[in-house]
């Protein structure tokens, strides 16, 4: 990977709060809120999706090379319990399996060395359980919460962006926020960009993830104007989904979301990360994702610094790809650790 | 390369699709085929080499059929016909089925083959080529079994000879085949000497399937086999998907022959993009427009129209994309350009872009291409002009030629600014502009954000020297039958020759002809007396020659505005025309009368009062269609008027001739330039007076009166005239169809066979038909 910044800004290095932890990237400030440019965005909803429905076919990754690309997705996966019954014990033993997500003779056999997830997702009362838990096992590794008054956000505003504090206080390093749905449909983008921006200025140092809860927005236009929006307000992430919606991700939401990244990119040489949520769980599906994103964003974004997929049940079905790949045989679920 | 090593890298690797079975099937034949004559593969005969653009490599040998062997199938095929025409709809349908199933349970073979013949990437042999190809068998199966209730009054051709191409072998083989023997034809059928073997592989389809033999019949070779079906007596109708060069000499080489024909020729197809689209997709709908298939596909987006002021991001976009192509072996399913199909073309391309490219900007992608093979870069010129070569020359390659415009009007003055027709694309989120711009573009299929979208069910086809007749859809079954019964000869009509003892009339009338709304003199200064069998000059009428056929046409193309009035407005204009014929019917039928020496004059009128009615009530319900194809979305089938046509009217009704080619054309909003009943000809120089008289705009009818077989190469052959008809009692057919191969204009002439003008063969479906073209305009749809 690139440690080399890419980037047009000539602001040159800022302090390391400034950059994603690892790399030499500056975080995206963000800008003020360019409505030109918002209202000119467009979407074609058939032609996005036609462009999704031929990826599977025009792109292909076999054999080692297969094997590589799942490893890296598991590097991007924010393995994640978001349950009302998640203990600190059922916290614990999804560390464990974060610092170590393939059995370690299959890793051996690839030649690799071990590998962690990219990050673990909790609620806000499992920070210090996942950080604690993770410090034990000496994985370095960020614990991420979901934050705002998650999933729906729409409790008082002054305990959303109070919320935030708190998660940050307890070691989140990541806050995925949810923004409020409402100013989408209604098209009031600035008070979707005020909120935006008090999230971030919140996070301090902590990287926040926004969630469009791409589901709840009625069409791809909206969703790659609240894109647009919450990048000129300073996410270091866009991610799709709560996992709560009736459609999470999609390859369409994803070609919008992404392309609103390019386009940010272009624009003000920031790089914005994406992080779709919610429904992928084959690894076939994963390797689309990887697709997607090295045809339309390039190499650079191939990083758990700039992509990750939210996902629970995603990590099982690479795991037993992986001992398809080593062995030659089908693998079965109950071969590989649960999480 | 370690697993880490290609961790670290992120590269997609090879993809290979395993050529084994298609070489073993190849060498089950000994890598030498022969013909596919009356259910029967006959020895290889002289043979020659097909190779695999992408290698270099010979995939096998094929043979040259001789004109000997064309003979042959064409007497298998005929052989063949009677009882495949005879069968009912539903056997035929059953045979269509199974060709059908077998295609899609052989499906991976033939995609394979298909890229190893051809080049193109495995992806679209497999993903688009042959699933369009069964669809259309399943498709016309149900046209077989629908055949018998749906179309009981038209009947099969009888034996086709297909000529197809190289870009899409199997596929143009498929939309030839499945219309031609659901309908109840038999074919000849050659594929292109580059890419016989998928052709052959569905030889053995058609063995597999039970097909009756003799019904398919396919031969091989170079343009000596194409000529010599063009030219064989034994055919009815020759089909050719190919070049615009090809399709004249064909058109040419059929002319008089009584073989019917349709050409699907070359484009130059306008990809226009709207300040307000969604640029991205239109950026991704290029790379199915022009990088598709090498851009070896005659309806390639491949003349970017885009906005102004968008016009530099457009480009950065574009550009950025066409980096992110991989170009190389077409069995790699992560390839997206493959192979040129032959060095031959890949030459072709490198010349004409080498001789072009400095009019403007080359951009060619960084792709890296394969050391050996037909390979050629992704490549844009920007900054061209209309003028520039590459803005008006097919190209037929991976190139994609550029310009800039200011107002949607000036998008439509660029897109239409060619001698092609075949498609075009239109790129906007504001659905009033692309339903606005749509119906102006011509061209014969239009895509509304989108690109490249085939279907069984909806119409393929082209206007201007993209040729003429559509593929698909029940408008593509007008190209494979004819209407039931069987035609007698025409009778010449002669002129009333001068008496011995003329009777002057002592007030000399001189009608002259009706040219921009306006009585014209003729150009040449030249008349002739017209005779009453009585023996009294009935007057005299001007001669007109090619300057008078000029004149008609400069009005009929100024009239423009007619092909944009509304079908009730079209309809009042002609229930006007009968009622002020009406209130001279008398008048008429006396005049009838006098110059044939008949008494049929009041039958005509009144014949010709209904005509005039029949197309009134025809002119606002002529429907189009909303076509189901598998899409969400529309695609429309919009009657649009041809244009300007050119006509020789019937001599021996020469009021209800004139009224039965004018009425369906000026209906459907076209303009005419009519050359009135030869021997009789003061019946359309009365008629100008009715036409005066009931607001018909100028030049919307433009009447001539003359010799025939003078006027039928200048009329037929003016390139500013979209279609001509004869009906003539001259023997001008031949003259007609050859003439028309300039600007490839539609013709349809009468062969020297009768009509019935006073019945039920002398209006309708028929006349509309030829009135209109097919314009499919899809438009996809979803938020």
């Amino acid at each position: 990977m690139k440690s080399e910044p890419q980037t047009t800004s000539d602001e040159g290095l800022k302090a390391s709060s400034d950059q994603l932890p690892q790399l030499a990237l500056p975080r995206n400030p963000g800008m003020d809120l360019d409505m030109n440019w918002v209202r000119a965005v467009q979407a074609n909803t058939s032609a996005i999706e036609r462009r999704c429905a031929t990826l599977s076919g025009r792109r292909s990754v076999k054999k080692d090379y297969q094997a590589a690309w799942l490893l890296k997705a598991i590097t991007m996966i924010d393995l994640t319990t978001l349950s009302g019954d998640d203990t600190e014990g059922r916290v614990r033993r999804l560390c464990a399996k974060a610092a170590q997500p393939v059995r370690p003779e299959i890793m051996a056999a690839l030649g690799m060395e071990p590998v962690t997830t990219g990050a673990v997702c909790v609620y806000h009362d499992m920070i210090e359980t996942a950080v604690s838990s993770l410090k034990s096992l000496g994985v370095t590794m960020p614990v991420a919460a979901v934050s705002t008054g998650f999933p729906a956000g729409l409790s008082p505003y002054h305990l959303r962006v109070e919320e935030i504090r708190e998660s940050v206080r307890a070691g989140a390093e990541e806050i995925d926020i949810v923004i409020s749905r409402r100013h989408v449909l209604t098209g009031n983008w600035q008070a979707l960009y005020d909120e935006m921006r008090d999230f971030r200025e919140a996070c301090g140092d902590a990287h926040v993830k926004a969630i469009l809860a791409t589901g709840e927005l009625g069409s791809l236009r909206n969703v790659a104007r609240a894109s647009l929006v919450c990048m000129m307000a300073g996410a270091d992430f866009i991610k799709t989904s709560t996992g709560k919606e009736s459609v999470n991700a999609t390859l369409p939401v994803s070609l919008v979301m992404i392309r609103a990244i390019r386009d940010y990119f272009d624009a003000t040489g920031y790089k914005v990360g994406y992080k779709p949520a919610g429904g992928i769980s084959k690894a076939k599906d994963a390797l689309v994702y990887l697709s997607l994103i090295k045809e339309e964003l390039g190499d650079d974004w191939l990083d758990p610094h700039l992509f990750r997929f939210g996902a629970s049940s995603l990590l099982g079905d690479i795991e037993r790809q992986l001992e398809h790949h080593v062995t030659g045989h089908y693998s079965a679920t109950y071969r590989h650790p649960m999480g | 390369m370690t697993v880490k090593e290609k961790f670290d890298s992120m590269d997609y690797g090879p993809a290979p699709e395993s050529a084994g079975e298609a070489l073993e099937w190849i060498a089950a034949r000994d890598s030498a085929f022969g013909l596919y004559i009356n259910g029967e593969m006959t020895k290889p005969g002289a043979l020659f080499d097909s190779r695999n653009p992408a290698t270099g490599e010979v995939l096998a040998q094929v043979t040259q059929a001789s004109a000997d062997d064309v003979d042959v199938a064409v007497i298998a095929a005929r052989k063949a016909q009677k009882s495949w025409g005879a069968l009912p709809g539903h056997a035929r349908a059953k045979y269509l089925y199974a060709l059908a199933r077998l295609v899609q349970k052989h499906s991976r073979l033939f995609a394979v083959l298909e890229s190893m013949d051809n080049g193109k990437p495995i992806r679209e042999s497999r993903d688009i080529d042959i699933p369009l190809v069964t669809r259309h068998f399943y498709y016309h199966a149900g046209m077989a079994q629908l055949q018998d209730a749906e179309l009981p009054n038209r009947e099969a051709l009888g034996v086709c000879g297909q000529i197809i191409p190289w870009n899409f072998p199997l596929l143009m083989l498929a939309w030839k085949i499945a219309p031609a023997i659901a309908m109840g034809n038999t074919v000849v059928l050659k594929p292109a000497e580059y890419t016989s073997l998928t052709a052959l592989l569905f030889a053995q389809i058609c063995d597999e399937a039970g097909l009756p033999k003799g019904v398919v019949n396919i031969v091989t070779g170079d343009g000596r086999v194409g000529e010599a079906i063009g030219t064989h007596e034994g055919i009815d109708k020759i089909a050719f998907t190919g070049s615009t060069n090809v399709g004249r000499h064909i058109r040419r080489a059929t002319a008089g022959s009584g073989k019917s024909l349709t050409l699907e020729l070359g484009g130059k197809s306008p990809y226009i993009v709207f300040d307000d689209a969604d640029l991205d997709s239109a950026v991704e709908g290029l790379v199915d427009a022009i990088w598709f298939n090498q851009g070896q596909v005659c309806c390639a987006g491949s003349r970017l129209i885009v906005q102004e002021g968008i016009a530099d991001r457009f480009y950065a976009k574009l550009k950025a994309r066409m980096g992110k192509l991989r170009i190389g072996d077409p069995l790699d399913k992560s390839i997206d350009v493959g192979a040129v199909v032959d060095p031959i073309q890949h030459q072709r391309i490198t010349d004409m872009v080498n001789a072009g490219a400095g009019e403007g900007e080359l951009y060619q992608a960084p792709c890296p291409l394969p050391d050996q093979g037909c390979f050629y870069p992704p490549t844009l010129i920007t900054g061209l002009s209309s003028a520039s070569t590459l803005m008006q020359e097919e190209i037929f390659g991976p190139v994609l030629a550029a310009t800039t415009f200011r107002t949607p009007g000036e998008a439509v003055e660029i897109a239409n600014n060619t001698r092609y027709g075949l498609a075009a694309s239109v790129w906007s989120e504001n659905v009033n502009l692309t339903l606005d711009i749509a119906p102006k573009l011509a061209a014969g299929v239009v895509w509304v954000n989108g690109t490249n979208m085939f279907d069984a069910a909806a119409g393929f086809g082209g206007v201007r020297e993209s040729g003429f007749g559509r593929e698909g859809g029940w408008e593509g079954l007008q190209a494979y039958t004819k209407p039931r019964g069987k035609a007698v000869a025409l009778k010449p009509v002669a002129p009333v020759a001068a008496p011995k003892d003329a009777k002057v009339d002592a007030l000399d009338r001189t009608a002259k002809f009706y040219v921009g709304g306006k009585q014209a003199r003729p150009d040449g200064g030249y008349s002739q007396a017209i005779w009453a069998k009585s023996g009294t000059l009935l007057g005299h009428v001007g001669i007109a020659n090619r300057k008078d056929i000029r004149n008609a046409v400069e009005a009929a193309t100024a009239a423009k505005g007619w092909a944009k009035t509304t079908g009730h407005a079209r309809a009042q204009i002609l229930y006007y025309i009968g009622e002020n014929l009406s209130a001279r019917a008398g008048e008429f039928a006396a005049r009838i009368d006098a110059m044939t020496g008949g008494k049929s004059g009041k039958k005509e009128v009144e014949a010709a009062i209904s005509r005039l009615f029949t197309y009134a009530a025809w002119a606002d319900k002529f429907d189009g269609a909303a076509k189901p194809v598998p899409m969400r979305g529309v695609a429309l089938a919009m009657n649009e008027p041809v244009g300007v046509i050119g006509g020789f009217c019937p001599d021996e009704a020469p009021l209800l001739g004139l009224v039965s080619l004018m009425a369906p054309a000026i209906a459907m909003g076209n303009r005419v330039v009519l050359a009135a009943s030869q021997p009789y000809p003061l019946a359309a120089t009365d008629f100008y007076q009715v036409l005066d008289t009931s607001d018909v705009p100028s030049g919307v009818v433009n009447i001539i009166i003359g010799d025939h077989v003078t006027l039928a190469a200048p009329l037929a052959g003016h390139l500013g005239v979209d279609a001509i008809w004869s009906h003539s009692g001259a023997d001008i057919s031949a003259t007609v169809e050859l003439e028309s191969a300039g600007n490839l204009k539609r013709s349809w002439v009468n062969n020297a066979k009768a009509r019935d003008w006073m019945g039920a063969a002398g209006e309708g479906r028929e006349f509309l038909s030829h009135a209109t073209e097919v314009k499919t305009v899809w438009v996809p749809y979803g938020e």
